[in-house]
Order: structure tokens, then C-alpha cells, then sequence
């Protein structure tokens, strides 16, 4: 879903062996830092393979303009954006695109589900991503990104969202696709869960599967959205037992 | 900004004084990290205070401009994102972002740090570089921060590989040329009081801004922002300022 395949189609799956050499299971290495930005309400940082995409909060504030307004809950809105520099190829065009347009109200809509809207009436919230380098898999990284860092603003939610894809590789599923495996692969489903009731709050997908697949798919996207989970609810638990006093983003070189 | 912290601020730096404690003439805490990003060919993060601004370069093949057929394309943009500030809003360009970009722009160009005539490819064919500045943290003087930030970004950057007229992405030949860093000083003033470095707050209050960017030789670019006014003496001995700063700075880059 990241854009035009490019060059001959790699071997995807090997003797149980992914490309980056992970099994069918196996997410990518995944880090998440809470609090990294001063003005926003709440920011989230998150690395995710070779993604980094920093995630902030601000609202409840008041709602602009008014005929956007509900008098009987919080307006939920959300900016996903890709710096020109993220990607690999050539540079992109700043500005929202058709895809950004997509995989924003996409994404704004997964946190309508969860967020406690009512307790806030005439106002907005606005969840702003920004994927500053991109490895395929953005849209649940931010996501899971973005979870945090409402959390982190004192957004009263009914669960704290994750979200991972899962893929078909050379006839495999796969969980959490990289670039090669999204490019190449013969399909693509990202899925974001309330992981409290299992409830799927993003559903995407391309790409042919059979019944089979589809179960099989949703059992490995479980399974790894519950590691995720635990690596948001550290990164929030860590803000209260080490308390900093400075905020300050740090991206970790590889 | 309310009154009271108005006042209190117009009162302190009339003074001689400022809020944080900082002399007139001082930074705050700068930190640079370098290329920090891998997809782009060069990057920076920057933090000046609470402001923090990363800035990545990108390569393309492009079209040289008519009248300079030899050169290439330098191009530098600034966007200051709706997460960075309660004051930025999503939407086109503000004039603010405009002149921020520009000004970074100026202070690069004008020195000729950079070697366009290098990015000469073909005839009808050349390099074109791509320097974009992303405010992540607004607590004032983005200019210097965007500088900071870009200037660091150039020096991180690889050459992409060429072939057939084509760049081959993941693969580099050398770094990017820098001749000269580039920094710059920009500084507030309230009535007759003039200070480095101000705060989003000290932003607030201020009549006007001068921002100057020096190379170790030379001023390079300057702005006037504000409807405050400066006097020639002021600029001339700003300049000096801005020299002796240039050096603290440049030993970060």
C-alpha cells in the first residue's frame, strides 16, 4: 500500500524465514516514547522497524468553527502526514493527498469508538501524526502512536487502541509487514483492536484470501496486538515512575 | 498571553532582566543530533529551549531554471506543523512559514555554501535539492533553531548515486560539498533593549526582531521582522554579537 512496486519481486518466504529473516509471527522491533513534545497536550514518539512517526494531542479545546460544533459531544479530528523526506524514493509533495485523506479519517474514526466524547460537548479534539520515515506499516504505527499520546493528553477513552497488519507472503500469512513484503506481497489487512473486547475499530484490506487465510490472519494480528499493548501501556506507565523534567525528542539511530 | 505576564516580561527585560534567569546576550540550552533519519539523504534534529525543529534533504532529477542552465535546483521550505503550537493551524502555507523558509533559504544561498554548479547532471538535466524544516515544539525563535537544524541537515548529507541520467536510491557517492556553516543570531528588542534568543513569550511582547546569518567571515542574510525599528548602530554591533555567537554555534554543528 505504500506506493508503486519497484523492481523484480524478492523471495518473501523461505524455510520458515521472512526477508528481514523474522518467522510468520514476529513483529518488528517496536519502541514507543511518551511525552516527547512541550505545547501539545499529549505526544507519543514511536519507532517501529525502520518507522518513525511522532504522534501529538491537543483538546479538549474549543470548537472551530462553530457550525462544526456538537452540542453533545467532542468533535474527533485527525491529521495523518507524511514529511517530504520520509520516504526512501523521491521527494514528496508536502500537503494532504488522497492517501493521507484516506488514512486520516480512517484513522479518526478508530478513536470516535473509543473516546469518551460526550464528557466534552461544543468542543474538538485533534489527533495530529506526523511520519517523519516510512517502512510500510505507518498507518498502524501511527495508530498505536497516537493511542499513547491521547492517553497521555488525559483524553478519557474506553480502551487504548493498537494496531498491526498482516500480510500474505509467497502463499504465507504474515503479521506486520516491512516495505518489501507490503510492496510484493499478495495481500495487505491492517486491523486496529480495542484489545480490552477484541473489537476491530480499523479494517482494511487489499489483495486476494480465502476463508482460511482470513481466520488465520486475524489469529496472528491478535496475538501480536497484545504484545503491542504491553509496550504502549509501558511507555505511558514510565511518564509517572520516572517523571523528567524535560521534554525532548530523541530518535534513535539504527 | 495575559497581562499581568505581559508586563511582567516587558518589566523584567526593560530591566536588563529575563524571565528564565538567562543574560541578554545568552542561548538557551541548544542541542543538535545528526542524522538522525536514514530514507533521507541527510537530517538534523534541533532544540533550542523547548523548541525543537528537524529538518531533512532530499535529491531529485530536475529541470534547470532558464537563465542558469548549468546549476542546480536549491529549494527550501518550512512547515510549521498543527502539533508543534496551539497557535499553528492545518492549511497552506502562513506567511510565517513563508518567511521562515526564505530567510533560512537566503542565509544558505547567498553564502554559497553550496556548489550548484555541482549538481550539473546533462544539458537540460541537473540535481535538485530539496531542504525541508518541520517545527515539531514552538517556544520561539524558530529561525535560529530552522537554521540550526537545515545547516546540520547539509552537512549530514550524502551525494546520491547517478546512472543513465537516474538517481539510485540507497546508494551514495560521497558526501554533499559544504564550503562554509552557515548560522544565524536572531535577536528581540522592547524599546531600547535588545536580547538573543527570544522566548515565545519574550516573542509575544517584543516590538521587533533582527535575525542575521553569518558565515565565519561574512553577514550572509539578514531580516527585519516586527513593526519595531532598529538603528544602524544597533545592526552594526549586533553584527559583532552574531560573529562572536556563529562560533559557539558552529562548534554544535
Amino acid at each position: 500500500m505504500m506506493g508503486g512496486s519497484k523492481g523484480e519481486k524478492p523471495v518473501l518466504f523461505e524455510n520458515g524465514k521472512r526477508i528481514d529473516g523474522r518467522g510468520a509471527g514476529d513483529l518488528r522491533p517496536i519502541k514507543i516514547v511518551c511525552r516527547v513534545l512541550n505545547d501539545a497536550d499529549g505526544s507519543a514518539y514511536i519507532e517501529w522497524g525502520k518507522n518513525k512517526i511522532l504522534a501529538g494531542v491537543y483538546g479538549p479545546r474549543e470548537c472551530i468553527p462553530r457550525h462544526d460544533q456538537s452540542l453533545y459531544r467532542a468533535v474527533v479530528r485527525c491529521r495523518y502526514n507524511m514529511a517530504p523526506f520520509s520516504g526512501m524514493e523521491e521527494h514528496g509533495r508536502s500537503g494532504p493527498n488522497r492517501r493521507s485523506k484516506e488514512l486520516s479519517k480512517v484513522i479518526k474514526e478508530a478513536f470516535e469508538n473509543v473516546i469518551i466524547s460526550e464528557n466534552f460537548p461544543k468542543t474538538q479534539i485533534d489527533v495530529f501524526v506526523e511520519v517523519l520515515q516510512s517502512d510500510g506499516g505507518t498507518r498502524c504505527a501511527a495508530v498505536t502512536a497516537a493511542a499513547v499520546a491521547l492517553a497521555d493528553a488525559g483524553i478519557p477513552m474506553k480502551d487504548l487502541p493498537c494496531a498491526v497488519a498482516v500480510c500474505k507472503i509467497d502463499g504465507k500469512m504474515a503479521v506486520d509487514p516491512g516495505k518489501e513484503e507490503d510492496n510484493f506481497g499478495e495481500s495487505d489487512m491492517p486491523i486496529a483492536f480495542s484489545p480490552r473486547n477484541g473489537e476491530v475499530l480499523l479494517y482494511q484490506m487489499d489483495g486476494l484470501l480465502t476463508r482460511e487465510e482470513l481466520a488465520e490472519g486475524f489469529a496472528l494480528a491478535k496475538e501480536a496486538s497484545a504484545k503491542i499493548r504491553e509496550i504502549q501501556a509501558d511507555a505511558i506507565r514510565k511518564v509517572y515512575d520516572e517523571p523528567k523534567e524535560e521534554r525532548f525528542l530523541t530518535i534513535i539511530k539504527e | 498571553m495575559n497581562e499581568i505576564k505581559r508586563d511582567t516580561l516587558s518589566a523584567l527585560l526593560l530591566a536588563g532582566k529575563r524571565a528564565d534567569g538567562r543574560g541578554m546576550h545568552d542561548y538557551r540550552k541548544i542541542t543538535v543530533q545528526k542524522a538522525p533519519l536514514q530514507n533521507a539523504e541527510g537530517s538534523a534534529l534541533a532544540t533550542i529551549g523547548k523548541s525543537q525543529v528537524i529538518a531533512g534533504v532530499k535529491f531529485d532529477i530536475a529541470t534547470p531554471f532558464a537563465d542558469r542552465p548549468k546549476e542546480g535546483v536549491f529549494s527550501t521550505s518550512a512547515d510549521l506543523l498543527p502539533l508543534a503550537s496551539h497557535l499553528f493551524e492545518t492549511g497552506p502555507p502562513s506567511e510565517e512559514a513563508i518567511e521562515l523558509a526564505r530567510v533560512v533559504d537566503r542565509g544558505i544561498r547567498s553564502s554559497g555554501t553550496l556548489d550548484l554548479e555541482s549538481f550539473f547532471i546533462e544539458e537540460g538535466k541537473v540535481l535538485a535539492l530539496y531542504l525541508d524544516i518541520y517545527i515539531l515544539d514552538h517556544d520561539g525563535n524558530l529561525i535560529d533553531c530552522s537554521a540550526l537544524a537545515g545547516m546540520s541537515a547539509l552537512l549530514s548529507a550524502r551525494m546520491p548515486k547517478i546512472e543513465e541520467g537516474k538517481i539510485i536510491r540507497g546508494e551514495y557517492e560521497g558526501k554533499l560539498p559544504i564550503k562554509d556553516k552557515v548560522v544565524t543570531c536572531t535577536f528581540g528588542k522592547l524599546s531600547d533593549k535588545v536580547f538573543l534568543d527570544p522566548t515565545l513569550d519574550e516573542e509575544k511582547g517584543m516590538d521587533c526582531r533582527l535575525t542575521l546569518a553569518t558565515t565565519p567571515n561574512h553577514l550572509c542574510a539578514a531580516q527585519k521582522g516586527g513593526w519595531g525599528a532598529v538603528s544602524e548602530r544597533e545592526i552594526m554591533s549586533l553584527l559583532d554579537i552574531s560573529m562572536e555567537k556563529g562560533k559557539e554555534l558552529r562548534s554544535l554543528l
